[in-house]
């Protein structure tokens, strides 16, 4: 077998059975650590043996295999290390038949409540998630939050370290929590989302596709696990309609292109399509949308519009005074605000804007919005103050080459 | 499983009777279900003494070992299966008595 091919099967196997594999020996062990080291040992090992061996006709029962004889080996070492000789943690075997295909994905399921519990810091939760659920390395997280790799690592010992000492269970929540817990797990998967859509920081890309996509794939599988969900069909539309219009999105001298400036037809249609037949599935739901849903709706509208001048801007308005309602957060206001000055016209919507002061000055965006009606209103003095503010409080190098530019073209 | 619920306050209020109510319903609803192992109130910081034994003689000192704006004013040892029903019933707690609590395992 070529190495590309051999590369390309272990590729594809920690895409696919990476979560599957950690969930169940999570649920046999009752300890993330273990599961975790012994998954990792696995395709450790499958990168040393299938090249030579060949790929296995069932890659994730191999997997699931080894890293059950890894992790049998580990705690047979550490308790022969402790002087204790209880084979009690040995009850399986690792000939147990396979567990059926439905019974691993509930695994799955508990494993992203467990690592997204509410007990957990949101910054451990998103890193969890994504070294658990998501396979990626603890390099590559800390990449992606710009934080030290020791400091990553020592976040996520304590986190596993904390679910073991304190015991937090392993399961799929009770129907009744389980409404609050699944919006707990798809704000960690926004965030993950919005980190890479928008990417923060002077020294990383200014959209991270790996963020994007794994926020994606992550969400497909809850939605897979739990397709009755309207919320999760509503934040997977979401991400969708975003993603697919993420190569519109940066210039090639890379700035960030709005929405009103984008080159339409380079948004991806498939992604359009399937993110629309998601959001009409909802709407045939007949059941009052939450948050994630609305937004889908909005998105879905905008790219609806061949041009940006087919708009339906009244119907974006009618969208956002509904999440207006929901979420009467001062950045919905903000972005309601943008879609009235289609509608209404700049002055209407710098009033609404300005009332927003007290709680956004601090958000870029805020004056960024400012900045921009107040240059369609040809006030430039004031308009290039609100970009210089701006400028100075945006973390995306490509908003910031956007901002600058505009500013600089003001009379 | 067992969890030690601490009642976090910031002055030195006893219970207020109306307070004493929530939190006699809440016990007896603990021992029902079976996860009362052990409760109290404890007296103001400024009762206490720490003691050192560790070194030629017990050294005393008066007043609490760390001075602070919060601090421990009663607690809670509680039975639950894990963590989750655990912080169910410290968030029925904290609502008995008024105060913020803090949920931590015991080894």
């Amino acid at each position: 077998m070529r190495v590309v091919d051999v590369r390309e099967a272990v590729t594809r196997a920690h895409l696919e059975e990476w979560a599957r594999v950690v969930a169940s020996l999570a649920r046999r062990f009752g300890d993330l650590d273990v599961a975790e080291e012994a998954a990792a040992e696995a395709f450790a090992t499958a990168v040393e043996r299938w090249p030579a061996d060949g790929v296995p006709p069932n890659p994730g029962a191999w997997l699931t295999t080894t890293a059950n004889r890894k992790a049998i080996d580990r705690i047979r070492r550490e308790n022969k290390r402790d002087g204790k000789q209880k084979e009690a943690q040995l009850l399986y075997d690792d000939d147990d038949p396979p567990e059926p295909l439905g019974a691993i994905d509930d695994e799955r399921l508990r494993l992203i409540f467990t690592c997204c519990h509410p007990a957990l810091a949101m910054q451990t939760r998103v890193a969890l998630t994504l070294r658990m659920v998501a396979g990626l390395t603890v390099p590559e997280i800390a990449r992606a939050f710009l934080v030290q790799e020791t400091a990553m690592e020592q976040r996520i010992t304590r986190a596993k370290a904390k679910i073991k000492a304190a015991r937090i269970p392993y399961r799929v929540p009770s129907a009744e929590d389980l409404p609050a817990r699944v919006s707990g797990v798809l704000a960690v998967l926004f965030l993950v989302f919005n980190e890479g859509y928008l990417a923060t920081g002077p020294g990383t890309d200014p959209v991270r596709h790996d963020l994007t996509a794994e926020a994606i794939r992550l969400t497909r599988l809850i939605r897979i696990l739990m397709p009755g969900d309207g919320e999760v069909a509503g934040l997977l539309a979401l991400m969708l309609l975003t993603e697919a219009r993420r190569t519109a999105r940066v210039s090639a001298s890379g700035e960030l292109v709005t929405l009103d400036e984008q080159d339409r037809g380079a948004w991806d249609a498939a992604l359009i399509a399937e993110g629309h037949q998601l959001v009409r599935e909802r709407l045939a739901a007949r059941v009052a949308p939450g948050r994630y849903q609305i937004l889908a709706a909005i998105n879905a509208v905008h790219t609806s519009a061949r041009d940006v001048r087919d708009t339906d801007w009244s119907q974006v308005v009618a969208l956002y005074d509904q999440l207006v309602h929901l979420d009467p957060s001062p950045i919905v206001a903000l972005n309601r605000a943008i879609a009235v000055a289609e509608l209404d016209g700049p002055e209407v919507a710098l009033a609404a804007v300005d009332r927003l002061e007290p709680r956004l000055a601090g958000y870029h965006a805020y004056h960024a919005t400012r900045a921009d009606l107040l240059r369609r209103l040809g006030r430039s003095q004031k308009s290039r103050s609100a970009y210089d503010k701006a400028i100075e409080l945006a973390g995306n190098t490509a908003e910031t080459a956007a901002l600058t530019r505009r500013r600089d073209q003001l009379g | 499983m067992q969890y030690l619920v601490s009642v976090i306050f910031d002055q030195a209020d006893l219970a207020t009777p109306d307070e004493e109510a929530a939190i006699d319903v809440f016990n007896d609803r603990l021992v029902a279900e079976g996860h009362w192992v052990f409760a109290g109130g404890l007296g103001a910081p400024s009762t206490a003494t720490v003691i050192d034994n560790r070194g030629e003689e017990a050294m005393f000192t008066d007043g609490p070992f760390l001075e602070s704006k919060e601090y421990l004013a009663g607690f809670w040892v509680m039975e639950a299966a894990d963590l989750d029903v655990a912080l169910k019933l410290a968030a029925e707690g904290s609502k008995a008595c008024n105060r913020k609590v803090e949920v931590r395992p015991f080894l």
